[in-house]
């Protein structure tokens, strides 16, 4: 029987850890005299408290929702992809190249090639992990954070010496043309009279996250395909007793982890930057693993957990500006918050654990 | 002198799991110089009783006395100073050490090896004189037979001056031979004073070698009997709660045309070692060809190829038809569009996702069936409707199809495997170790499942190290030793005398 019941184990566990990662965070800021309360509002208000806050803060989000779902859908195969980062960056190279070199009459024609553009070339970086552990058995922890590197420096190279327009100085390409210009959420909601931030970077790859944490609970759950990763991931041996092949299942799973992954730079890229820039990706391929830790690796759990961190980064950011809490101690609560919900997952959940057992036998005898 | 004292005695033993009470009010007293036996099915709190006695768990209430003696009992330390010895199933060797080496682990003294080793054989070669229990000191443990190793385990706990020792499943791994050996020393142990508890579910060694048995069902001691006074029939009724069948009920068979034949068969393992060496085999419609052996002779590697999950060499034939014995057309789902269905031998990592529903085990491996699919969907109404009803005919309880495969019993876990694989008609059926594990009441129902598609004419592979499971049920047998066939008999013209010898490679 299992120990707990569903609504203790998906609410109850992430929920005291929040907690406890919020505890502790006040006690930093406390230790350098500053006021905790003050800081929860001033991260509340700057990031929900305005439609402006919030634009930043879905738009943080929906690169979350991408990287997050990256790794959930690996960790339904019992692969651990920590190559998002990479992943990302290469997926911005492919929407640069789409909205650089093909000249496209409408952004919703141009979105779709570039989330292709994008999907393609985070699946590519990442095929090269899962073939080698698929085939050669070289772990894919491994081999997915080596990518990162590499990742970078090919993009540093294509930056520097192709993608830079003559004369520049800057490692980063020429602004995408007006065309491929994605709409805002401001854009989105004015038609229906809500009067939305016309300076925040949220735009319609929201809605495009929003449809893949659709896709991939159909994926997972609806297909035969989903069941064949999630044995995969439960029983190699029962795997391959029911005929799922190992090699099959982790080249897709990680096709479709580093798609997803890949897919994150028609946000940053396309959506926000509008160029390609170098470090675009600003680690949210690693919250991504945070992001599906925290979700339980299910779409739904992934969605609340980037919009939570896209909470953190906003307030975060907030904070920084105008509190003279430095931005280090920022890091360290958004890292706090990582560890209680990520890392420390069985601190809450043994305790909780031995309670509900308690309970339960404080009710039958 | 205590002799008049139970040598063991627990009273009111209690232990719960969680919701589960492992143990409920036990007492046992067992007298010094005796075997005592406890028997029940899986589950019923054997192992957790023998846990509490050698310190793994702490009783929830109870008390333990030794040699009347009130003993607490906080670890296997303190179980091992009172005088108790366990040997576990598994044994608990280093490999790459000797035996002599072994004995001493955890009992060394002082600082320096040598003293102790030296001591230890020399008590050693007493303990053998005084208990025939022979073995070569500097043997290392990969090295010897399994029936040698659990003599060490059995030094092991007598080197540690064991009074009282445990056994717990002890003949699961081992010949038949092995086992009437092990026997023949625990009785030369109680000769001299030992007392032995041995664990077990199989009412044969309770029969033969107990003074006194005591049965648990569902954490409770049902009762204790005088061995001489009872029998199997009524023993196997205390332990399920109703009458039980131990024999399988069944008709002659009528053998049809060869539907399997294998020529030639060999597979080599990862480590390059030639698990099977050229079987030759032929199952009939109609017909259960039941393959004996002691475990890990080649039987396990016989059903991961003709299920599709390890490569081999040589010609398979189902029907006539050649099947791919390596490539893209050799594994588990080409088998089963083939028409060759398996039970396999590990449910709960093979045959079953533990963690998965009950509706979404009834089709792993067959999830890709236009029947269980819509386009490129899941049809999980119809993979549902079908659980229900499958559960519904093998009697799986409790019949919750939303509930995970890991909180069913073996029995029940065994069923669902059964009704997914028999129910898909095959040509083949393909059973591994069906009774593992698995509690009497439901061994009856499986076996009339088994014996009810061969009747429909389906021909029925049956591996089993259980040798009464393999008598009973199957029409033929083959035995299998060190990856060949050693011989085929009619398993009415066969005893278990006969098959054991040709399990420990005694060439007929």
């Amino acid at each position: 029987m299992d120990v707990m019941p569903k609504w203790a184990e998906v609410v109850l566990v992430p929920l005291i850890s929040l907690l406890l990662a919020a505890i502790l965070s006040a006690l930093v800021i406390l230790a350098i005299g500053e006021d905790p309360v003050a800081a929860v509002n001033l991260m509340i208000t700057g990031a929900l408290g305005s439609t402006y806050g919030w634009g930043y803060t879905l738009y943080y989000a929906t690169n979350f929702m991408f990287t997050g779902l990256a790794v959930a859908v690996a960790f339904h195969a019992g692969l651990f992809n920590i190559g998002g980062e990479g992943q990302a960056m290469l997926g911005g190279l492919g929407v640069a190249l789409v909205c650089l070199f093909i000249p496209w009459p409408h952004w919703t024609i141009a979105v779709l090639a570039a989330t292709v553009g994008a999907a393609l070339f985070g699946a590519l970086w990442a095929a090269i992990p899962a073939y080698l552990q698929a085939k050669r058995g070289s772990h894919i922890v491994i081999t997915t954070i080596m990518f990162n590197f590499i990742a970078a420096a090919v993009l540093n190279y294509m930056l520097v010496n192709i993608l830079r327009p003559a004369g520049s100085m800057d490692p980063a390409t020429e602004r995408f043309p007006e065309a491929v210009h994605l709409p805002s959420l401001h854009d989105l909601l004015a038609p229906f009279g809500i009067a939305f931030s016309k300076a925040a970077p949220a735009n319609v790859s929201l809605v495009i996250a929003i449809i893949a944490c659709v896709l991939v609970w159909v994926l997972i759950w609806r297909t035969p395909l989903g069941l064949e990763i999630r044995a995969y991931g439960k029983s190699h041996r029962a795997a391959s007793y029911a005929g799922i092949g190992a090699v099959r299942i982790t080249m897709i799973a990680m096709l479709i982890s580093g798609g997803l992954a890949g897919m994150m730079a028609i946000n940053n890229v396309m959506g926000e930057a509008e160029r390609l820039v170098l470090n675009a990706v600003e680690g949210a391929g690693f919250i991504g693993i945070a992001v599906a830790l925290m979700g339980r690796s299910h779409p739904f759990g992934v969605f609340l957990a980037a919009i939570l961190f896209g909470f953190l980064y906003q307030g975060g950011a907030e904070l920084a500006l105008w509190t003279s809490i430095p931005r280090e101690l920022i890091v360290v609560i958004q890292a706090l918050v990582i560890l209680f919900t990520g890392a420390l997952d069985n601190m809450v959940r043994m305790p909780l654990e031995r309670l509900f057992l308690a309970f339960r036998r404080g009710g039958t005898t | 002198m205590t002799a008049t004292h139970p040598a063991i005695e627990l009273k009111g033993i209690s232990k719960a799991f969680g919701p589960v009470q492992a143990n409920k009010d036990i007492s046992i007293r067992v007298m010094p110089g005796t075997i005592h036996g406890i028997i029940g099915e899986n589950g019923a709190g054997k192992s957790t009783l023998m846990s509490i006695l050698y310190g793994f768990y702490k009783a929830d209430a109870g008390e333990v006395f030794i040699s009347g003696q009130k003993t607490e009992i906080p670890d296997s330390q303190a179980a091992i100073a009172a005088g108790i010895g366990m040997v576990f199933q598994h044994f608990k060797l280093v490999e790459n050490f000797t035996v002599l080496e072994n004995i001493i682990l955890g009992a060394e003294d002082g600082g320096f090896l040598k003293p102790s080793l030296a001591k230890a054989r020399k008590s050693l070669v007493e303990l053998a004189a005084e208990y025939e229990l022979n073995v070569d000191p500097d043997a290392r443990i990969e090295e010897i037979g399994v029936g040698m190793q659990q003599r060490v385990e059995i030094l092991k706990a007598l080197y540690r001056q064991a009074d009282i020792l445990i056994l717990d499943e002890p003949t699961g791994v081992l010949t038949p031979a092995e086992a009437d050996q092990l026997f023949r020393i625990l009785g030369r142990l109680r000769e001299e004073g030992k007392t032995i508890i041995l664990i077990t579910h199989k009412l044969r060694e309770i029969m033969d070698t107990t003074d006194t048995v005591s049965v648990m069902r569902r954490g409770e001691m049902t009762a204790t009997v005088k061995t001489s006074e009872t029998s199997p029939e009524q023993l196997a009724e205390l332990m399920v709660g109703r009458k039980v069948l131990l024999r399988v009920d069944k008709t002659p068979a009528a053998p049809g045309p060869v539907v399997l034949d294998i020529q030639n068969l060999r597979v080599v393992d990862d480590q390059k070692v030639e698990r099977l060496r050229g079987i030759d085999l032929q199952v009939r419609a109609g017909e259960i060809l039941g393959i004996a052996g002691v475990a890990g002779n080649g039987q396990s590697e016989l059903l991961e190829v003709l299920g599709g999950y390890a490569d081999g060499t040589g010609t398979v034939t189902l029907n006539g038809q050649p099947i791919d014995l390596t490539g893209k057309y050799s594994d588990g789902r080409s088998r089963r569009d083939n028409g060759i269905a398996h039970v396999p031998e590990d449910r709960q990592r093979e045959g079953l996702i533990m963690d998965f529903a009950a509706w979404e085990n009834t089709a792993f491996g067959y999830h890709r069936d236009p029947a269980y699919t819509s386009g490129m969907l899941s049809n999980n109404a119809a993979i549902k409707t079908e659980t229900q009803a499958k559960m519904d005919r093998f009697d799986v309880r409790p019949p919750n199809l939303q509930l995970a495969a890991k909180n069913f019993s073996g029995g029940n876990q065994q069923k669902i495997v059964l009704a997914r694989e028999i129910e898909r008609n095959p040509d083949l059926l393909l059973v591994g170790q069906p009774t593992r594990g698995v509690d009497i009441g439901a061994i009856e129902f499986i076996h009339q499942q088994i014996v009810a598609l061969r009747d429909q004419g389906k021909a029925i592979l049956l591996v089993s190290v259980e040798l009464e499971e393999i008598l009973s049920l199957a029409d033929r047998v083959a035995v299998m030793f060190d990856g060949r066939i050693m011989g085929e008999r009619l398993s009415q013209d066969t005893d278990e005398k006969e098959l054991g010898l040709l399990m420990a490679g005694v060439g007929a």
